[in-house]
């Protein structure tokens, strides 16, 4: 047992931090310090991707052979965790984390061929087309039917809740392919081009209230849809194996880095706050409140440094470890958004329009608010989507407790 | 709507605890609940018996005092406010009103003067090892055999038992049906051969619950309650009122007074305590909470004087009231100390025990242990949320 | 970075486990508890032969060259018997005071005792009036020729009813709450003017108040120098917070084990109460605390030895974390478990009082928290 990291880990450490200096561009930074549901605009999403391509660490998950970064599993904590602490985007994980693993691990050859290099550069846009209006928790009921035409498969059906649609190239989808036997079982793994006649895009507005063209989920329509038989990963009927292996891959990360950057702005933010004639950090409840979620950071971190310094690049870490972060790192997010919005006070009330509030002129009151309350009714997403909270421990209750 | 009290009300109040403050028994100011003797349970009892006030929630004709509601509600104000031991609830809140609704003209002349004057002690006979939150899964038996029944079977948590006269018991005597078709209501004395009472000690060292096992215990015909194979509605009418009353609200204002007077006591860095910011803001918490149950507590009152029985609304008051009290009890706990650790039961003290650390401290350790038993009995705090899941909320 | 064990501290953890289960099962335990002496001085002395009382000394001193991290596997297996025999004073406390801060010729006087089980030790350092400020001293130490007089009454102190010496803390200058002039002094309990008043604890353990009148201790009795006895004592109590923040983990693992078995296979309305969802998300709930707490038992007692700042923090976060996950994880396994819950003859209810005590030994979470914070 030892905490220390090696000498080669600190050299990483110390590459990691100069990338960012460097490919972490004030346009970038701004809008990511200042989004309202942590996407900024998709040109900026795609520049700052293009840049971790070109250092070759665009894909840490992926295997070396079809250019994933190779790091060792303490690299990829500490690249994780240094991107979460300097705020810098979120890569758009459709692509790289869930449908490229899915090919490489049931696609064909030219399927690779065709799709994983135009992801790695960050040349395609995708979403993820598995949510229905009647088949959410409840995946396995989803009804979008995608008839067998000889040469095509016939799409009529919808899609909901899906992320960044209308910025899609591509859109990979659960679809019924039969109605016999049981439910998981006429499943199919599809890969629809966006751009095909029959497909349509309509924005859904969430609580935090997007502006224009700058929601974060839509419904996704399809009406007599031509997709090439080609498009078909793994086998037909087969498409539910492709669905589980990708939810595992959506769970296990590490969230303390995000969190620590979190709080310590707002601690600074506190510090400039004035509550009964002195700062709100001299406010001992609150500031009780503020250190016991930075413990509970702590508690995170610890947990992460745990469960990762366990597993090597392209390794799940087990159903009951990825539920358990993902159900207390979302459940911190939501406390920390909850007490900076408490911190702000009244300045929690003005509603900036722009999502990625840009300008200052949205800072009402004083500097730094406007995303604030518009992030704490965001947030509440991360306990509903990628698997619910509850669905998770649901899963922990039966994978390791057996119940 | 009007929170005032009329000046009735209020002359009632300056009566109650005038009366109250006049002739409780001196040396139970202030005693711990557990560590009483029979006596001591019963003294207070006995003169609320001789002045008529023992059952206010009985009709007047069976010796009710027929106060209003809010009457009721100012005498158990009172009550809790001055720390009385109130009467055992066995008799009073829950054999009485199923004798006076079920019994037969004998059973009222004979159970209903026994539970006023405290002359018997009832116990409930409810809980069996395999029937718990699944009242209905019980199995102990009843066989009709001439004018007895043979009672077998073994009931378990039986409060005080140690020290009853009676009990009142809940067996199976029909095989049919649903599980809560077969069964009766029958009351039981302790003293029928075949009745033994096994001592359960709980983890806060007490001896307040036994487990009582019945071998071949006959039991007169006459002792059935209501019709045979009926006894489950009797059981539910008295489940429902074994919960009106659980909130607590009144002991519970109380208990955080004492909590604050402890916590002035206590040093922290040479301060009290109740300055610590940390520690004021936790009780102060504790009496929003206490605040918003007492105002739900009084909005089921007033729709009760208005004739309407407690809904299914009085599971918020069992659940809220009971986490409350372990709220207090922990927090209480917690005022004190290092010294919330040693832990010399009653039993153990010799003739030269002395107190150890303030005296504030004494049995609050035992005290919060014990607590925990009131999200577990009386329909557990789980069971009490699936009702309000039924039956309110429609699920 | 590696949170693995290394081969030496897996056959320690297997063999102090195995001893656990042969030796200290529940009836055991509740038959020491309940004895007269409230200790089993034959368990003691296999502690002694097992080399679990030599195991963090270092080789010259005798001991086994561990450190925290075999303490901490120690201590969890004897959380999971809820073992009463005084590792945590002798051997965490007073033992690693001595061999980080004493001079020379103490260690040779005293750890030879410790390390062999002759001698016990108890720590005693709160006061009736101090809480959970070590720093709130009024036992007064008073320079009497080459010695010293001690004058006070030191709380609850944990093992001295079995002591055989104490390290006391008292006062040689400044006022009561000053950080400094503290000093901490080897105490014979057999020495004139020392008095006990013993009793048991909520936990099973035993306690008691200590009073020194005009006991007079010579100058070597004293550990380090005369005015910083306070720091000495703090890092001691944070090694402590590791030893019994890892002891908590065998309480709550124990419970939570337990409870799932008893949900699994108590019945009611016909079914196993474990396939009631809410019970289910419970269990779940508990198992993520006991998780929680797992990370934060290592990562504090990976840094013990680091610097003071870092120790304080990580020591006074974990102390948090055990004292809320513990005492949730212990109502909750009284509640699924019913009135069975309730009772003295289950062990559900014994771990809780345990980790009851454990919320304020050394500090509750309000205290920690509020030192976390200033860290
Ligand atoms: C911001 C956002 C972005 C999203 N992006 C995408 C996307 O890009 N692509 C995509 O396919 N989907 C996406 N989703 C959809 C997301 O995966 C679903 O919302 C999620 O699966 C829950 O489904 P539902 O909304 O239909 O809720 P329901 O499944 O109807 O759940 C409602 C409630 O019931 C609970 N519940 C359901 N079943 C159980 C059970 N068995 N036990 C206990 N509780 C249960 C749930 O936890 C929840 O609290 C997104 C959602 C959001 C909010
Ligand atoms: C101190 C004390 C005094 C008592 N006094 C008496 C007395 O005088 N007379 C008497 O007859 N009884 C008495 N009881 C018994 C008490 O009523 C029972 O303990 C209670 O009904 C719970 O039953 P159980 O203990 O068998 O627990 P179980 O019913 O086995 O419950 C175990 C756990 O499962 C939960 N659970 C059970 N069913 C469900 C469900 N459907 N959904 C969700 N959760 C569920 C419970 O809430 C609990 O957490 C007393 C109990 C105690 C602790
Ligand atoms: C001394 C004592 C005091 C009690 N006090 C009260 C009280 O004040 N109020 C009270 O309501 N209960 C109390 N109980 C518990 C009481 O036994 C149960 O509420 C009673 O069994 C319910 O009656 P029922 O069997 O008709 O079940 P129902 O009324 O049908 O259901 C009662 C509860 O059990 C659950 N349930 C029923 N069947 C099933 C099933 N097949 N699977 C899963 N869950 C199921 C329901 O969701 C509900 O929570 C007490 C028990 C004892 C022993």
């Amino acid at each position: 047992m030892d905490l220390s990291y090696s000498a080669e880990d600190n050299a990483f450490r110390e590459e990691v931090r100069a990338f960012i200096k460097e490919a972490f561009t004030p346009d970038i930074r701004r809008e990511c310090e200042r989004s309202k549901n942590g996407y900024i605009s998709k040109d900026l999403h795609i520049t700052w991707q293009k840049r971790l391509y070109e250092k070759g660490w665009a894909a840490p998950n992926w295997p070396v052979e079809h250019g994933g970064a190779g790091f060792t599993p303490t690299q990829k904590f500490i690249y994780t965790h240094e991107m979460e602490a300097a705020g810098a985007p979120h890569t758009i994980p459709f692509g790289m984390t869930m449908v490229a693993p899915v090919i490489m691990k049931f696609g064909t050859e030219e399927q690779k061929a065709q799709y994983l290099p135009d992801i790695l550069a960050s040349n395609v846009w995708w979403c993820q087309g598995y949510s229905e209006p009647g088949s959410g928790s409840d995946l396995a009921s989803l009804q979008m039917k995608a008839e067998d035409k000889g040469d095509h498969f016939l799409c009529n059906g919808s899609k909901i809740w899906t992320s960044m649609a209308q910025h899609a190239d591509m859109i990979f989808c659960l679809v019924r392919t039969s109605n016999e036997g049981k439910r998981q079982q006429g499943i199919s793994f599809l890969l629809i081009d966006m751009n095909t006649p029959g497909v349509s895009v309509a924005p859904l507005i969430t609580l935090d209230g997007p502006a224009k063209d700058q929601q974060e989920i839509n419904q996704v329509f399809f009406e007599d849809v031509k997709v090439p038989k080609e498009n078909l990963v793994g086998n037909l009927n087969e498409g539910w194996t492709c669905a589980k292996y990708l939810l595992e891959f959506e769970r296990g990360n590490p969230y303390s880095g995000g969190l620590h950057r979190t709080l310590d702005k707002l601690r600074e933010l506190a510090g400039d706050i004035e509550a009964d004639g002195a700062s709100l950090l001299e406010n001992a409840d609150f500031s009780a409140k503020l250190a016991d979620l930075e413990r509970q950071v702590m508690v995170m971190e610890a947990t992460e440094l745990r469960i990762f310094s366990d597993v090597s690049a392209g390794d799940n870490i087990g159903p009951g470890s990825s539920s358990m972060l993902k159900t207390r790192g979302t459940e911190l997010q939501k406390d920390v958004s909850e007490l900076a919005m408490e911190a702000i006070g009244q300045y929690g009330l003005p509603f900036v329009e722009d999502t990625l509030a840009s300008t200052n002129e949205s800072d009402i009151g004083m500097a730094g608010v406007a995303p604030i309350t518009p992030r704490y009714f965001n947030v509440r997403k991360t306990s509903i989507y990628a698997g619910s909270n509850e669905i998770q421990r649901n899963i922990i209750a039966k994978a390791v407790l057996g119940l | 709507m009007d929170v005032e009290f009329t000046s009735e009300d209020q002359a009632f109040r300056a009566e109650a605890r005038k009366f109250i403050e006049d002739n409780y028994p001196k040396h139970l100011i202030g005693a711990d609940r557990g560590d009483l003797s029979k006596e001591d349970f019963l003294a207070w009892h006995k003169i609320l018996a001789e002045k008529g006030w023992v059952a206010p929630s009985w009709p007047e004709e069976f010796g009710g005092t027929g106060w209003t509601v809010t009457q009721k509600y100012i005498w158990n104000e009172e009550s809790a406010a001055f720390g009385t031991i109130p009467p055992l609830p066995f008799g009073i809140a829950m054999l009485g009103p199923v004798i006076y609704t079920f019994g037969n003209q004998a059973q009222k002349d004979w159970v209903l003067p026994g539970i006023k004057s405290g002359e018997t002690w009832w116990c409930q006979g409810y809980s069996e090892p395999g029937a718990g939150s699944d009242l209905a899964g019980l199995k102990t038996r009843a066989v009709r055999d001439g004018d007895d029944y043979i009672v077998n079977g073994h009931k378990i948590w039986t409060t005080l038992a140690q020290h009853a006269d009676w009990m009142f018991c809940l067996v199976r005597t029909g095989a049919e049906g649903k599980p809560q078709a077969g069964i009766s209501f029958l009351l039981i004395d302790m003293k029928t051969p075949g009745i033994t009472v096994r001592p359960i000690i709980t983890i806060d060292g007490g001896h307040e619950v036994n487990e009582v096992f019945l071998e071949d215990v006959r039991v007169p015909a006459e002792h059935l309650v209501g019709e045979e194979n009926k006894g489950w509605t009797i059981a539910k009418f008295l489940l429902g009122n074994e919960r009106s009353g659980i909130a607590g609200v009144a002991r519970s204002k109380k208990a955080i007074d004492r909590l604050r007077e402890i916590a002035r006591g206590e040093l922290e860095d040479g301060a009290p305590l109740l300055e610590s910011s940390d520690f004021a803001r936790r009780i102060s918490e504790l009496e929003i909470d206490l605040t918003a149950l007492e105002y739900t507590e009084l909005r089921t009152l007033a729709s009760e004087s208005k004739g309407q029985g407690p809904g299914p609304e009085s599971s918020i008051l069992k659940i809220k009231g009971t986490e409350i009290q372990q709220r207090i009890t922990e927090l209480t706990m917690e005022a004190v100390g290092n010294y919330a650790s040693p832990w010399v039961p009653q039993l153990d003290r010799g003739d030269n025990y002395r107190a150890i650390g303030p005296d504030h401290a004494e049995g609050v350790s035992q005290t919060y242990f014990n607590t925990r038993k009131t999200s577990i009995y009386g329909g557990s705090n789980e069971i009490q949320r699936n009702i309000i899941a039924k039956m309110v909320l429609g699920l | 970075m590696d949170f693995s064990f290394t081969e030496e501290q897996t056959l320690l953890r297997n063999m102090v486990q195995s001893f656990v289960q042969d030796n200290y099962d529940f009836d055991s335990r509740m038959k020491i508890v309940r004895s007269e002496e409230g200790m089993s001085r034959e368990i003691w002395g296999q502690f002694a032969e097992l080399g679990l009382l030599a195991a963090p000394f270092s080789e010259e001193m005798g001991g086994l060259d561990g450190g925290p991290i075999d303490i901490m596997v120690i201590m969890e297996e004897l959380g999971r018997g809820l073992v009463v025999e005084p590792y945590l004073p002798t051997v965490v406390l007073c033992g690693g005071i001595l061999s980080r801060h004493a001079s020379a010729a103490q260690q040779e006087a005293n750890l030879p005792g410790i390390l062999g089980g002759e001698h016990i030790w108890a720590l005693a350092y709160s006061e009736p009036q101090s809480r959970f400020n070590a720093g709130d001293v009024l036992t007064s130490a008073k320079a009497d020729g080459e010695g010293f007089v001690l004058n006070g009454t030191k709380a609850v102190v944990a093992a001295a009813p079995w002591a055989d010496k104490f390290i006391v803390s008292a006062r040689i200058s400044g006022e009561q709450r000053d950080r400094n002039g503290i000093g901490l002094f080897i105490v014979d309990k057999s020495a004139s003017g020392v008095s006990t008043q013993d009793y048991p604890t909520v936990d099973g353990n035993r306690a008691s108040e200590v009073t020194f009148e005009n006991v007079a201790v010579s100058g070597d009795a004293l550990i380090g120098d005369a005015t910083t006895g306070l720091s000495i004592l703090e890092e001691a109590l944070d090694h402590g917070i590791g030893a019994i923040c890892a002891e908590s983990l065998g309480h709550m693992k124990s419970l939570n084990d337990a409870t799932v078995e008893y949900c699994k296979t108590r019945k009611q309305f016909g079914v196993p109460i474990g396939s009631f969802q809410v019970l289910q998300h419970r269990m779940v709930d508990m198992f993520m605390e006991y998780e929680q707490s797992v990370s934060m038992t290592y990562m504090v007692n990976m840094k013990l030895s680091e610097g003071e700042e870092e120790r304080r923090k990580a020591a006074s976060g974990a102390k948090v974390q055990i004292g809320k996950s513990g005492r949730f994880v212990g109502q909750e396994a009284v509640q699924l478990h019913g009135g069975m819950g309730m009772t003295e003859e289950l062990s559900v209810g014994h771990y809780f009082k345990r980790l009851t005590v454990i919320d304020t030994q050394f500090g509750n979470v309000d205290h920690h928290l509020k030192r976390f914070a200033s860290a």
